[in-house]
């Protein structure tokens, strides 16, 4: 029985020897493209709100690992920092404080039919047209998409290659997105701004330059009659 | 054989790194509370141990045989999972610093922007913890805390631009070597100082500890972990707080590098360096938490928002500028 054992740990052994790299590849592959899935249909099943937005994290971060896997590196990092660190941050944030879990749970068992449905699957089949014609155009007629190639296989750094590119080829480009994003920050900030009146606010330069001649006043008190103090 | 021995190599680098990380948190915690206590005129903690340097493994071993309570009302899944998020997050961090040229466990192209992913995604076992425990204190101690770090993130990034722009790498070795004829901290000392703030308000600490301030929040997301739980949000905190400091020390200190190039000093392993320049921050935060009384919350936001993030982005322009206008931008 002990020999029966040992020839079965040898046997492991083997089959861990055997496994090269591109399994192990696989393997990572295949782990975090299923989480990613999963997840991603998660956020749209699960009936807490909460729960989406915590499941969308998961997304987030298994897609990249994948970034990561695939050697795009700072795609990945710069993902987990702006949209794990930051925007699904900010997602929490509002979900938790609407408390919209319940109402998203009353209108799936509620019986009204609600306008929303069609407006969305029309979008979402919009979408995955476009998804399937890029792609299969990229898989099919490979020549009609010009991408430059040349730098992914050079020496340099992906950080550096990205910074090569979009600060030269693609800087009118890179110029316009941030454009658009500080007007839809300009815009939200006008939404929601409005002025109060009545509001008492703390002003630092006041409260500084504030000298002690404006701020007492030595009066004289006769007895039996007092001082007036508030103006 | 040989992806086991691989295999081994690995865990033994890891076990070497996360002993001595989680050994010195609780150092580190004995170190807190004593300078706090010598700030104040009183002893500390001075009874277990020589100097009572024991006194952290006491407290854990008290910790450990406390019972665990989970709220009957509480999200059970995130609750347990808040505490093991943070710490994790806390201890994967050290992955990438770097103690000397070549130990590090993993030398990435893009070390600094791991280290700003793991410290931004700390935010994320405050916020889980404070949702699921179904209370009032520990939720608002979790939303002041999310909108806190997201701020100071902010500026943290803008300064690690800064450093990058005179480095020219993303790689944390990168940062230390181009630090040898000037530490950072001398060009670059105003973002140096606006780093150390943000970091105070990154990790939650006093002055800006108002997620767990106590004269409001009880304890703030902790309020309703109890035992081995809450042991473990507050290893996280401190690991944190020791990535910060050592975070400071790579970006403006000059990591493992000595002080002076001079021979008796390189003789010194780059580790104990990178440790004492970590104490030596480490040690201003603890004096900071016991001088500095704590801000009020929205002159916390006015001072991320309207001071800090204006500041580091004007610097960023004067310094790409300076090395621009004198041809000194790192190109390679």
């Amino acid at each position: 029985m002990a020999t029966d054992g040992r020839m079965f740990w040898r046997l492991i052994l083997k089959l861990t020897i055997s496994i090269d790299k591109m399994i192990a590849h696989a393997i990572f592959f295949y782990t975090f493209s299923i989480i990613a899935v999963v997840s991603a249909i998660m956020v749209t099943a699960s009936k807490n709100t909460v729960h989406s937005v915590f499941f969308l994290i998961l997304d987030f971060i298994s897609i990249s690992c994948l970034f990561i896997m695939i050697g795009a590196e700072f795609l990945g990092m710069i993902m987990l920092i702006v949209y794990v660190g930051a925007v699904a941050v900010l997602f929490l944030f509002v979900v938790m404080m609407l408390n919209v879990a319940q109402q998203k749970n009353q209108w799936f068992a509620g019986q009204a039919t609600s306008k929303h449905i069609p407006v969305g699957l029309i979008i979402s089949t919009l979408i995955f047209f476009e998804i399937i014609i890029v792609i299969g155009g990229w898989k099919y007629k490979p020549e009609i998409f010009d991408i430059n190639n040349s730098l992914a296989s050079t020496s340099v750094s992906n950080t550096h290659s990205l910074g090569q590119v979009i600060y030269t080829d693609y800087i009118h480009v890179f110029q316009i997105s941030g454009m658009i994003l500080l007007v839809a920050m300009v815009g939200a900030i006008v939404l929601t701004f409005r002025q109060r009146s009545g509001v008492k606010k703390q002003s630092y330069i006041k409260q500084i330059s504030r000298e002690r001649a404006e701020g007492v006043e030595v009066l004289e008190v006769q007895s039996n009659k007092g001082v007036k103090i508030d103006d | 054989m040989e992806y086991l021995s691989i295999i081994f190599q690995e865990v033994y680098k890891i076990l070497f790194l996360l002993v001595p990380v989680l050994v010195s948190v609780a150092m580190i915690v004995w170190l807190d509370r004593r300078v706090w206590a010598f700030v104040q005129k009183r002893q500390g903690p001075n009874v277990v141990g020589p100097f009572g340097l024991l006194q952290s493994l006491a407290d854990a071993l008290k910790y450990i045989f406390k019972e665990i309570i989970i709220p009957s009302s509480s999200n059970k899944v995130i609750f347990i999972l808040a505490p093991i998020v943070t710490m994790t997050l806390a201890l994967i961090a050290w992955a990438v610093i770097p103690f000397s040229a070549t130990q590090v466990l993993a030398d990435i192209n893009v070390g600094i922007l791991y280290l700003f992913a793991v410290s931004s995604l700390g935010v994320y076992g405050i916020i889980m913890g404070g949702w699921a425990s179904n209370s009032k204190y520990p939720f608002l101690g979790a939303i002041r805390s999310a909108a806190q770090m997201v701020s100071y993130e902010v500026s943290i990034g803008v300064i690690i631009i800064n450093v990058l722009l005179c480095v020219g790498s993303l790689n944390l070795n990168d940062i230390v070597i181009a630090q040898q004829n000037m530490w950072f901290v001398i060009p670059l000392f105003p973002m140096f100082v606006i780093f150390f703030i943000s970091a105070l308000a990154e990790t939650n600490r006093p002055p800006f500890d108002l997620p767990e301030a106590e004269a409001e929040l009880v304890a703030g997301y902790q309020t309703e972990y109890s035992g081995m739980m809450y042991a473990m949000f507050w290893l996280g905190e401190y690991a944190n707080i020791l990535l910060m400091c050592a975070m400071g020390a790579i970006l403006f200190l000059g990591g493992w590098m000595s002080p002076i190039d001079v021979y008796p000093f390189t003789l010194v392993p780059g580790a104990i360096w990178l440790i004492l320049k970590i104490l030596l921050l480490f040690i201003l935060f603890a004096l900071v938490k016991a001088i500095v009384p704590r801000y009020r919350y929205d002159q916390l936001m006015r001072l991320g928002w309207k001071v800090f993030l204006p500041l580091s982005l004007i610097w960023v322009v004067l310094t790409a500028s300076y090395l621009f206008y004198f041809n000194l931008l790192p190109v390679n």
